[in-house]
């Protein structure tokens, strides 16, 4: 278990795992530049733990680029900076003491298009494991077992473990990469529109690999389908021109949503 | 013949018209071909009576002495394998080292941009002025380094004594410069095509950007790599005025890379203007022999370029 926060060595991440705790990450405050172009205004919300959370909203309402500031994923990009805070269990990530590696070996993260490297599905799973300096074969074993079995895929892949992971379907892919972010057992997984490259049945199984998942973990989604909000989110954010406009239960944002604007676009009024 | 049924109608013209343009491709194409072919014919023509003569042997001979009529190209096979080889080991880390650097941001835009356009333009510099640059500096270096490894390292064989300026390592060095370029801007065109979501994907597994280049990135571009390896050795082991200037020219065997050696295309530069009879027909089996090196090479690299490129597939 990698811990957040390395060099005070007073708090660390493993220590604190209460269950169901409510604001599991918390924003505060956010705001987010690309350059001088402001994409996220004043954003607020806490996020709860082992529960799905989908964020919806039209293109460019800035849904992803939030979801991209919880593992920092953003600072590749030259030229963007934020306001406010961000805190997993209460502690900031932007902390000089916060080593970026580890917060991405705590929060996980699947992307929009599958990106499995060119090595064999094992080395795939494993990856996390080995550049944390992991060379123990039984537990290294242990984990592609395990993670692929996470990801309902062990079945269709077990008897060919050591084959180029290229060389799997599209749905598979993006389940080896659901394998490969869960396989260093992170507390939180991002999820940024994982099923929108996926064929209807891939998108199934993804989807119910996400109810499964949140047994375990903390899950965020990013998604422009609102049926997949309903289908496998507890919680629902909507965002609209980097404002988040309505967050509550999904129930609750797809029945009886407070804001208008929420009403306009998740019933296609625009969009 | 019926009435015209109006379905028929064409609803334009379109009878095709004598298309000079069309003709004019295919005749350059055309005339490249026939080119290599006639080149072909000549060299072969010309090598007649050679490979009649010394046969298979030619290749594994170790003489050249034209006033008695003795013809053998190995020494000079051997140089020019080593000479390209070496120089391949010595610019491939060099050079993809620096394409790694020009691919990544670790340094401000405006000052990767200057020593991408500096390494590129060292392939502008012509042949002869690579040559001359060794001739006043690398020999020097060369032969000090040689001076100090005959007496300290004596005992490797490469490095066995006397030790010459005009070495297989002074030509391997200059050739090494020569291909910089080459290698340095395939590879960097294969590492910038490596897709951005292979890289994030790294970082999101908490991969530091060590690791996500030389784990992923590298391995991703493994193909670009290759081609630009072979590609690279091709031009070294045609390569010709630089490396007769430098190489001594000798058909000598020796173990050490400090003794002169002699490369196919610096035999072919040096002698031709002067043969006469038999040696000329040698000169043109050397020709040959040199062009199904070449060609060998490039096949071979072809063939490597599409086992990787298969072995990684559908990543771009």
């Amino acid at each position: 278990m990698p811990t957040l926060v390395e060099n005070t060595g007073q708090s660390k991440v493993s220590a604190i795992h209460e269950l169901g705790r409510a604001d599991f990450i918390s924003v505060r405050d956010f705001n987010f530049f690309y350059g001088k172009k402001q994409s996220l205004f004043d954003i607020n919300m806490d996020i709860p733990e082992k529960q799905v959370t989908a964020f919806i909203g039209p293109s460019g309402c800035g849904k992803s680029t939030l979801l991209r500031n919880f593992n920092r994923m953003n600072e590749l990009i030259e030229g963007v900076h934020h306001s406010g805070e961000i805190q997993l269990v209460g502690k900031s990530i932007f902390d000089r003491n916060v080593e970026v590696i580890a917060l991405r070996r705590t929060i996980g993260m699947v992307f929009q298009k599958s990106n499995p490297f060119p090595k064999s599905i094992y080395e795939n799973v494993v990856y996390a494991l080995r550049i944390s300096g992991q060379t123990k074969k039984s537990l290294l074993d242990d984990c592609v077992e395990r993670s692929l079995r996470g990801a309902a895929l062990w079945d269709e892949v077990k008897d060919r473990l050591h084959e180029s992971a290229l060389g799997l379907s599209g749905g598979q892919m993006q389940r080896l990469c659901i394998a490969r972010a869960i396989a260093n057992r992170p507390k939180v997984l991002l999820m940024d529109e994982p099923c929108s490259a996926l064929d209807p049945i891939a998108t199934v199984k993804v989807e119910e690999l996400i109810r499964e998942l949140k047994q375990e973990f903390t899950i965020i989604i990013v998604t422009h389908n609102m049926q997949q909000a309903t289908r496998c989110s507890d919680r629902t954010a909507f965002f609209y021109l980097g404002k988040l406009v309505e967050y509550d239960n999904t129930h609750k944002i797809f029945s009886n949503p407070s804001e208008k604007k929420t009403e306009d676009y998740i019933t296609g009024r625009f969009g | 013949m019926s009435a015209p049924d109006p379905d028929s109608q064409p609803i334009a013209d379109f009878k095709s018209r004598p298309d000079l343009f069309r003709l004019l491709c295919q005749a350059a194409a055309a005339l490249a071909v026939l080119t290599l072919g006639w080149i072909l014919y000549e060299i072969i023509y010309g090598a007649w009576p050679s490979i009649n003569k010394f046969g298979w042997n030619f290749l594994a001979t170790a003489a050249w002495v034209p006033n008695r009529e003795k013809f053998g190209v190995l020494p000079f096979i051997i140089g020019t394998v080593a000479s390209s080889g070496i120089a391949i080991l010595l610019a491939f880390p060099l050079g993809i080292s620096i394409a790694i650097f020009l691919n990544e941001n670790f340094l401000a835009r405006p000052v990767r941009q200057t020593v991408r356009f500096v390494v590129e333009m060292l392939a502008s510099i012509p042949s002869v002025v690579y040559g001359l640059w060794g001739i006043f500096v690398v020999i020097p270096l060369v032969k000090g380094f040689g001076d100090w490894a005959t007496v300290h390292l004596s005992g490797v064989p490469i490095f066995s004594g006397p030790a010459y300026g005009n070495s297989l390592l002074t030509a391997s060095i200059v050739l090494a410069i020569m291909i910089l370029p080459t290698i340095t801007a395939i590879s960097r065109n294969s590492l910038s095509a490596v897709p951005h979501t292979l890289r994030e994907g790294a970082y999101a597994l908490g991969a530091t950007r060590w690791e996500a280049i030389l784990g992923v990135i590298v391995p991703s571009a493994a193909p670009g790599l290759v081609a630009a390896t072979i590609l690279a050795l091709g031009r070294a082991m045609g390569e010709t005025m630089a490396v007769a200037m430098l190489i001594g020219n000798s058909s000598r065997l020796s173990w050490s890379i400090l003794s002169p050696s002699g490369t196919l295309a610096g035999l072919l530069a040096n002698q031709f203007g002067e043969a006469t009879g038999m040696q000329v027909n040698s000169l043109m089996y050397a020709a040959l022999i040199l062009v199904l090196i070449t060609l060998l090479v490039n096949l071979a690299g072809e063939a490597i370029l599409r086992y990787t490129q298969k072995k990684t597939a559908g990543i771009h």
